[in-house]
């Protein structure tokens, strides 16, 4: 795996990212900078990592989306790269284009800090392969903006491709209107691009990756991205 | 160059407007031997300020201890630096945002963050936790609600913007802060040992670098306004409010960070308070230089500013640095990548004068050690609090029964759960918090790449500080300590946060002494300096002053962070306490809320008792032998076991107290130093206790899913759950 981790102006969770990557591959990703107009030659995974790009003063991840490094980012998934969004990142993969709907305000209208249950909706996949199909997992969430929103027709649409990657659900895995906090459409935390290399998820599962901090419920998920990458 | 004066009439006028005392006008024609310039006016007020020069707390500070063999800088810095070991320190601070969070509590609370984060990396540590200490009125009251929200949405949007986790705090309710509610922030940052950047100026002709936001109109004379009282128009002073940036503080911790990897720093400050009067003044007084600052250089956010109000803003996220000679274009080179403003304004001087340019022409001259060798200092009369009579415990009936008082308690404001406030801080950010708020006394927080943690706390209980300042202070301290040797740490330094009334009564200047006295003892018994602090005063709305508040910020240090202790109730463990229970009911929160009094001296700290208790507790966690461990703090014991098991969902079953207590008094009076401790095999904890002459009993078993008293009567975890959680969703309404 050849992993970059793109750091933006208010990019906070690049280093809990780091350290996840560095646990299933035992070696440091690189660090990229926003205003990059390439990505180093061999990279197989781009990461936009969680924070407050830009300070979220305009709408979360707008700006970023904008910036040089996005355009190489672009045809790098256009050419079948896989990218990450996580958290922040997810709202840039939706301002960019690169995967559908937007991120609300969460229901409450206050930011959350907590645990999540996360129901794995298929296995098949770069980034879900190491989980049970149906599995539900522990992580975390930490944001004001994660309510996941697109048209019904977007949302049967990515039901029926099947690419509704994450929903927020019981521990016992049902998808109640109580497991959904920021209160996403149809429960979702995350979704995948039709070829199954992009993805994007409110939830932190980097920081589930350590039997000392948060246990490692997280870490099938970064398990998972070093097999496909190892064997691509 | 000659600089213009005030008129003498103008100028005594102005220096009243400003908050000068006759007296201290006197001083300050004396040291300048003319009238001064406005910008001279502004500059002497806000360094003489109560915020500033501590000139009401100052004699009383110099009884804390200060030293020990891990401390590296005690108190002077901007924040207190400590030896952690394993080639490391920590760095930490709190503070206080007590006025501007009352006149504005989202941005009061915000810029209290960013002001607190700020005293940490500019020494050079990257902040890896954040910590508060707050204090409302009760949740009724005028104002209220919209305060809680407030200052809990400006910790959170900072903190969480800024990317340093929210690990640990506290909240306390009363009356007494209804008027005046306190946010004490506090930060803690990591550096290298030898790591350490200072802030004495040195090397005549150094250049002065401004960096980090413009400089607005905004926070004009902000240290003079937390200097006094509040009226009901305080709400005018709300111009005075500065105005929080996290994104640019999170750039501004980057780049300074960044910055320091070089060796193109020779000193560095945060403009805080003051903005970049003190900064500048400090920077050049404590390394005996002069300084000369040409305010056209400034970065200016709005047109038109004079020389006064640039050196008065307390615009946020603003650093200034003394730079070694052709280093400039480092430092520009880091800050441009950041995007954040760079500029040259000034240099250092052999004068030992600051002098301010503006546009051509002086606009101040004030020699520097005068400035602060002449700074006011008051040794204020002070009133002793007339001891309270010892509350006997069979003098007050128990009105309700235990389980009853029970649900009533956890369900308190003091005492419900603080989910609704913690689920608004991100507390994971680093991914290194190894527990959570909830998890444990303490946070903990392991360090990158070791396998190291600290352990971190914020304690004060205010009604005993109000009905005995030295016990208060004393129990302050020895909580602190207590909650850090309750994960398995090893408690090592605090910081204060002395938050009191107006220093003019001499029963507020007396509370203060007191609480000083009693935390030094505390201090001195258990090893436990104090490194860094900050002293809010004027804390009085309409002449009424708040409860005494000397909050403690802790910290300890634990070398394998596998073994911090967490206090969930496990499955299947004895129970044993340790420590002496004799039923202290005087200020315990079951008087309070169950008896409807506020009454009798609050129960005292053996500091012989703690240190010896804590120290037995602490090695049976690092052996290992130790599942879960509680302190026994508000509320007492039968509120400890309650929320272990509030923490898991398991129950417990109890056993009865001696017979002379009465039932109430043994479960839910306040005796310090004791703590519970779930282990496998309660014999054995029993043998080693009195082998080492620490009290220990037995205190029964845990399991099922209820909290079973002696007698049979029982509790269901999930009922004190449901009270505990309710309260503040309930009260807030969401």
């Amino acid at each position: 795996m050849q992993a970059g981790i793109v750091l933006f102006p208010g990019t906070n969770r690049e280093r809990d990212m780091a350290l996840a990557l560095q646990r299933v591959t035992g070696r440091k990703p690189a660090m990229l900078w926003h205003r990059d107009t390439d990505l180093p030659a061999g990279t197989d995974l781009v990461i936009l990592p969680g924070g407050f790009s830009y300070g979220d003063y305009l709408r979360c991840g707008a700006m970023a989306a904008q910036s040089p490094i996005m355009r190489a980012i672009r045809d790098f998934a256009a050419g079948g790269g896989h990218v990450l969004g996580v958290c922040n990142g997810f709202q840039m993969l939706v301002e960019a284009g690169l995967l559908p709907g937007a991120l609300l305000r969460n229901a409450s209208l206050r930011f959350l800090s907590m645990d999540c249950h996360l129901r794995v909706e298929r296995t098949d996949t770069p980034y879900t392969r190491h989980f049970q199909r149906g599995a539900v997992f522990r992580s975390t969430m930490a944001h004001g903006d994660g309510n996941y929103f697109a048209d019904e027709a977007t949302l049967d649409r990515l039901e029926g491709e099947n690419l509704v990657a994450l929903r927020y659900v019981t521990p016992a895995g049902e998808p109640t209107a109580a497991a959904n906090r920021n209160g996403s459409a149809r429960n979702i935390a995350g979704v995948l691009s039709p070829n199954l290399r992009v993805m994007g998820l409110m939830p932190h599962p980097e920081n589930q990756v350590d039997p000392l901090i948060d246990g490692t419920d997280g870490l099938p998920l970064f398990e998972s991205l070093a097999e496909a990458l190892a064997a691509a | 160059m000659s600089i213009e004066t005030l008129a003498p009439a103008r100028a005594s006028q102005l220096a009243a407007e400003f908050g000068l005392k006759p007296d201290e006008v006197e001083r300050m024609l004396a040291i300048l031997g003319r009238s001064p310039s406005l910008t001279e006016l502004g500059i002497f007020s806000v360094m003489w300020s109560e915020h500033c020069s501590y000139k009401s707390s100052r004699v009383w500070l110099r009884e804390l201890p200060t030293k020990a063999p891990w401390v590296v800088h005690g108190p002077g810095e901007n924040a207190g630096v400590i030896d952690i070991g394993g080639g490391l320190v920590a760095v930490f601070k709190m503070e206080s945002h007590n006025h501007p969070s009352f006149i504005e509590p989202y941005q009061g609370a915000a810029t209290g963050v960013g002001g607190i984060l700020r005293d940490v990396f500019t020494m050079g540590a990257r902040p890896i936790a954040n910590l508060n200490a707050l204090r409302f009125g009760l949740p009724g009251a005028p104002r209220m609600k919209s305060t809680i929200d407030g200052v809990v949405r400006g910790i959170g949007g900072y903190g969480n913007c800024v990317g340093v986790p929210t690990v640990g705090g506290e909240v306390n309710f009363h009356a007494a802060y209804n008027g005046n509610p306190l946010v004490n922030a506090m930060t803690v940052g990591i550096a290298p040992k030898g790591g350490i950047f200072l802030s004495a100026a040195a090397g005549v002709g150094n250049s002065v670098v401004y960096v980090g936001s413009k400089t607005g109109r905004d926070g004009i004379h902000g240290a003079t306004m937390a200097s006094t009282e509040f009226t009901a128009d305080s709400e005018e002073k709300r111009p005075t409010v500065q105005i929080g940036d996290p994104f640019a503080e999170k750039l501004l911790i980057e780049a300074c960070l960044e910055l320091m990897q070089t060796d193109a720093i020779v000193a560095i400050q945060d403009m805080g308070a003051a903005g970049l009067t003190s900064s500048s003044v400090e920077m050049a007084g404590k390394g005996g230089v002069g300084i000369e600052l040409v305010m056209d250089n400034v970065p200016q956010r709005e047109e038109g500013m004079t020389a006064y109000e640039m050196m008065l803003s307390e615009s946020q996220e603003r650093m200034l640095m003394v730079l070694r000679p052709g280093a400039e274009h480092i430092a520009e080179r880091i800050f441009t990548k950041w995007e954040l403003d760079f500029a040259v304004i000034g240099h250092l001087t052999d004068t030992g004068h600051i002098t301010i340019r503006h546009k051509g022409i002086l606009e101040a001259d004030i020699p520097l050690a005068p400035l602060e060798s002449e700074a006011p200092l008051y040794r204020r009369p002070t009133a002793e609090t007339p001891k309270q009579p010892v509350l006997r415990a069979d003098a007050v009936a128990d009105p309700v029964g235990i389980e009853a008082a029970l649900l009533q308690l956890v369900a308190c404001p003091d005492l419900c759960s603080r989910r609704w406030i913690w689920d608004q801080y991100d507390s994971m950010v680093g991914g290194q918090t190894a527990k959570r708020p909830g998890a444990a006394d303490a946070a903990v927080v392991r360090l990158e790449e070791t396998s190291r943690a600290l352990a971190l706390t914020t304690d004060c209980t205010p009604r005993y500080c109000f009905a005995d300042p030295e016990e208060g202070g004393r129990q302050a301290v020895a909580e602190a300590w207590r909650n850090i040797t309750a994960t398995g740490a090893l408690p090592l330094a605090i910081t204060d946060n002395m938050n009191f009334g107006n220093p003019e009564k001499p029963e507020i200047m007396g509370q203060f002494a007191s609480a000083v006295r009693g935390m030094a003892s505390a201090c001195i018994a258990l090893d436990f300096p104090v490194v860094s602090g900050n002293v809010s005063l004027y804390n009085e709305t309409e002449g009424k002053g708040i409860l005494p508040t000397p909050a403690i910020g802790g910290v300890g240090v634990l070398e394998d962070v596998a073994l911090a202790m967490g206090l969930a109730m496990p499955e299947g463990a004895e129970l044993v306490l340790i420590g002496e229970t004799r039923g202290w009911l005087g200020q315990s929160l079951w008087l309070r809320e169950i008896a409807g009094q506020e009454a009798g001296a609050p129960p005292p700290v053996d500091l012989a008792a703690e240190r010896r208790n804590g120290d037995f507790v602490r090695a049976q966690i690092l052996s290992g032998t130790v599942r879960a461990c509680h302190d026994c703090s508000d509320g007492g014991l039968l509120v400890a076991v309650a929320e272990m098991a509030m923490a898991s969902g398991v129950g417990a079953t109890l056993q009865a107290g001696p017979d002379a207590t009465p039932a109430h008094a043994h479960w839910f009076g306040e005796d310090q130093s004791r703590y519970v401790l779930a282990v496998p095999d309660a014999a054995a904890l029993l043998a080693a206790a009195r082998a080492a002459g620490v009290p220990a009993t037995r205190l029964g078993r845990s399991g099922g899913e209820a909290l079973v008293l002696p007698g049979g009567a029982s509790i269901s975890v999930a009922t004190l759950r449901h009270a505990h959680e309710a309260t503040l969703p309930a009260l807030m309404g969401n």
